[in-house]
């Protein structure tokens, strides 16, 4: 086993600053989609917005971040050893087998994760970002007018933007019990607060890898 | 040194924000004086009328008096005739009519329904002296009442069932010398009173806005701004701007908040933005009647019991009247939550001769619009709820006789037979009563525009985005917090119910296995 940084810094901070923001957003957007009182509604819209504000500049700052460090790359989605993971996952897991795919700095993504992960920014994170942005500004002030942008009402606006939210809460329910499959129950708890992971040593890796398959 | 330095900096503290709040304070307060010393400057008049010979005369008629003075205001007379506070009557262009003449003079409500053959009694608000019948002449100019509007020796009053002529015991020279602009108490003398009594046709016009608090009517408060009638219902040449769609049909000369407000007032923008599909009024008037009660459903099926003959009254605990054997039964309201609206600022009107369609409650006026209209605004309207009389043969409202001067001339709050007095009322503006009627169901919706509350008051948030607010029989478009998409609602909960359950399954197979792959090692370790 050695001790590897794969979270930096900025990740990290990333990351648990969106992990608020999704829960915060979720819970304010709960509140406007009516389903119950707590902030009372209209500082329930406030703190919404606010947030969403804050998520779209966090959103910007780490677009920069993904593309000046490269990291980028990491979400390039591939199909290989997809189903080795799946496979993994459904029926490995029970009887544990090692992962099958190994996680490095250069590789901190398995295929699954690579595909989801990217899904999420190129689909549900900009559905939500672009339904709550025309959501919020479809009517506008200009010069003392108020005006608005010639949509048909707010039903396809809001059913977008209800759709991603809660499709997304449905991502994050998967993730957070998919964080307790590392090599035990907290590790990658740990290593997304510390920025370590313990990672099996490579030739140890290859070894008691191939042991498991003789096995 | 140190801590002098500090208990130093505390009292600066103290003193600044002290002095910021009061002066605060003394900002908002003077805001509202500016307010009140603008609009309740008292208005110098250019002329003292107790000064003018020919109105130092005992008048024999009230005709004189306007005689008196069209012989200095020569042009007043023609005016007055173009207006519809003279004439009862519009032309309005609807939708699928055309123009049609339309004005209290032709049009139902479901108050007391029409003015055929009551004229004595209804007209008694018309600007004018003696429309008592149809043949009124309405070219003599003679025949304009210019003291209801301008008496401002508060002594001026109509007649009971007197066509419009002033009550005997008004002293016409004091009042003809005591004229001047048209005060609350002119306007309200027949705006307040409509229907036959206190507030009980708008439920925002009531005697209560001559002296009341900033939270009963904002504008019209003497606490506050005190404002005229006629300072926001501008007037020209005698043609006074503002509607109401219980008579109008079209979408012009409308008073509206931003004679004086801007149309982005609110601090907050996304309060602005509202006002492209709600209308000020639907926040800002949460409730109407606020002191005394208005009538909210009229039942004249239930009209005509007598006791030993006698006429019968039963009153509520607030001495309003549930019953009345000449009206039939009511139900009055105070302090009312508003019904809600689309208005795109036309309106239609059941139109005598017009065939109804009785399976549910007849329109008497019909405000359009809806939320793809983009002139349609939510308002706030009471809506009157009656059941008045119909001819069943002929499918159609029936306009009865209701005032009499004496028993047997058919009126019906004399002679208590709505035969005659549908025959009478019905013949009197060219129509056929058949003989057979029935009562119906009907509703006549009354924008509401005063008794606008302190802004402190207005309607929050979550009393309309909330699936059982104050919106919630108004659809055609999505309001957060009311509604939902059934389609996303059942595909993300779904979602989120599958995940859920796809977890526990998989967490506890994973449990399973890991305690039975333990047990396995366990076992095979010894060896």
């Amino acid at each position: 086993m050695k001790k590897v940084y794969i979270y930096k810094a900025y990740e990290r901070f990333w990351h648990w600053s969106q992990a608020f923001l999704i829960f915060f957003l979720a819970f304010t957007g709960f509140e406007i989609h009516g389903s119950f009182v707590f902030f009372g509604y209209q500082n329930a819209v406030t703190y919404h917005n606010m947030a969403a504000i804050s998520f779209l500049i966090l959103i910007v700052f780490t677009m920069f971040w993904h593309f000046s460090t490269g990291e980028w790359k990491q979400y390039i989605p591939t199909f290989t050893n997809i189903k080795a993971q799946i496979n993994y996952y459904l029926i490995g897991i029970f009887s544990k087998a090692p992962h099958p795919t190994r996680k490095t700095e250069l590789t901190k993504l398995n295929p699954l994760q690579k595909l989801v992960y990217f899904g999420l920014k190129v689909l549900l994170i900009p559905l939500l970002a672009i339904s709550g942005l025309l959501y919020m500004y479809y009517r506008y002030e200009d010069g003392g007018q108020v005006k608005s942008l010639d949509i048909d009402g707010l039903s396809g606006i809001a059913s977008a933007h209800t759709l991603g939210a809660l499709l997304l809460i449905a991502f994050v329910i998967v993730h957070l019990y998919l964080i307790t499959t590392g090599t035990t129950v907290f590790s990658n708890l740990k290593a997304m607060l510390t920025g370590y992971e313990e990672i099996e040593n490579d030739e140890e890796e290859k070894n008691s890898g191939e042991k498991d398959f003789i096995d | 040194m140190k801590k002098i330095f500090i208990i130093l900096l505390l009292i600066n503290a103290i003193v600044i924000s002290v002095i910021t709040v009061l002066v605060k304070n003394q900002s908002t307060e003077s805001k509202m004086e500016i307010l009140k010393s603008r609009f309740s400057k008292k208005h110098i008049q250019s002329v003292d009328h107790t000064k003018f010979a020919i109105l130092q005369q005992q008048f024999k008629s009230p005709q004189d008096v306007t005689k008196a003075c069209l012989s200095c205001h020569t042009e007043r007379g023609k005016e007055m005739m173009h207006t519809s506070h003279w004439q009862w009557s519009r032309d309005e262009f609807i939708k699928g009519r055309g123009v049609v003449k339309l004005g209290k003079k032709n049009i139902l409500n479901n108050f007391c329904i029409g003015i055929s053959g009551s004229e004595q009694s209804c007209n008694r608000c018309h600007a004018g002296y003696g429309w008592g019948d149809k043949n009124f002449n309405f070219a003599k100019q003679e025949n304009i009442d210019c003291l209801v509007c301008h008496d401002n020796s508060g002594e001026y009053t109509k007649a009971t069932g007197g066509a419009g002529m002033p009550d005997s015991t008004v002293n016409l020279s004091k009042v003809a010398q005591h004229v001047g602009q048209s005060q609350k108490t002119n306007c309200g003398s027949c705006h307040f009173f409509g229907g036959g009594g206190n507030n009980v046709k708008h439920g925002d016009l009531e005697k209560a806005q001559l002296d009341c608090s900033r939270e009963v009517d904002v504008h019209m408060s003497n606490e506050g701004t005190d404002l005229r009638c006629a300072d926001c219902h501008t007037t020209n040449h005698h043609q006074i701007k503002g509607k109401m769609y219980s008579v109008s049909s079209m979408n012009k000369d409308r008073i509206s908040c931003t004679q004086c407000h801007t149309q982005t007032p609110h601090k907050e923008n996304i309060i602005n933005e509202h006002s492209i599909k709600v209308s000020c009024q639907s926040c800002h008037i949460p409730t109407y009647a606020k002191v005394n009660s208005t009538k909210m459903t009229w039942d004249w099926s239930k009209a005509g019991k007598l006791k030993n003959g006698e006429e019968i009254e039963e009153d509520d605990s607030l001495g309003n009247h549930t019953y009345m054997s000449i009206k039939g039964s009511f139900m009055w309201q105070r302090n009312v939550e508003p019904e809600y609206a689309w208005f795109n600022g036309t309106a239609d009107h059941y139109i005598m001769g017009d065939k109804v369609d009785t399976s549910k409650p007849i329109n008497i006026n019909t405000l359009n619009g809806d939320y793809s209209d983009p002139n349609a605004q939510i308002i706030p309207v009471k809506v009157h709820r009656g059941k008045q009389i119909y001819d069943t043969k002929y499918n159609q409202l029936i306009e009865p006789k209701l005032f009499s001067a004496h028993k047997g001339d058919g009126g019906y709050w004399k002679d208590f037979n709505w035969d005659i007095a549908s025959k009478i009322g019905m013949e009197n503006i060219g129509k056929k009563y058949s003989g057979h009627h029935t009562f119906v169901r009907t509703q006549m919706f009354w924008p509401l525009n005063h008794m606008v509350a302190p802004s402190e008051k207005a309607v929050s948030c979550i009393e309309c985005h909330s699936s059982d607010g104050r919106l919630k029989n108004l659809h055609g478009f999505y309001l957060p917090g009311r509604d939902e998409n059934a389609t996303v609602e059942f595909i993300g909960l779904g979602a989120i119910i599958t995940s859920i359950l796809g977890v526990i399954i998989h967490a506890f197979l994973r449990i399973f296995h890991n305690t039975k792959y333990n047990r396995k090692t366990k076992t095979v370790n010894p060896e």
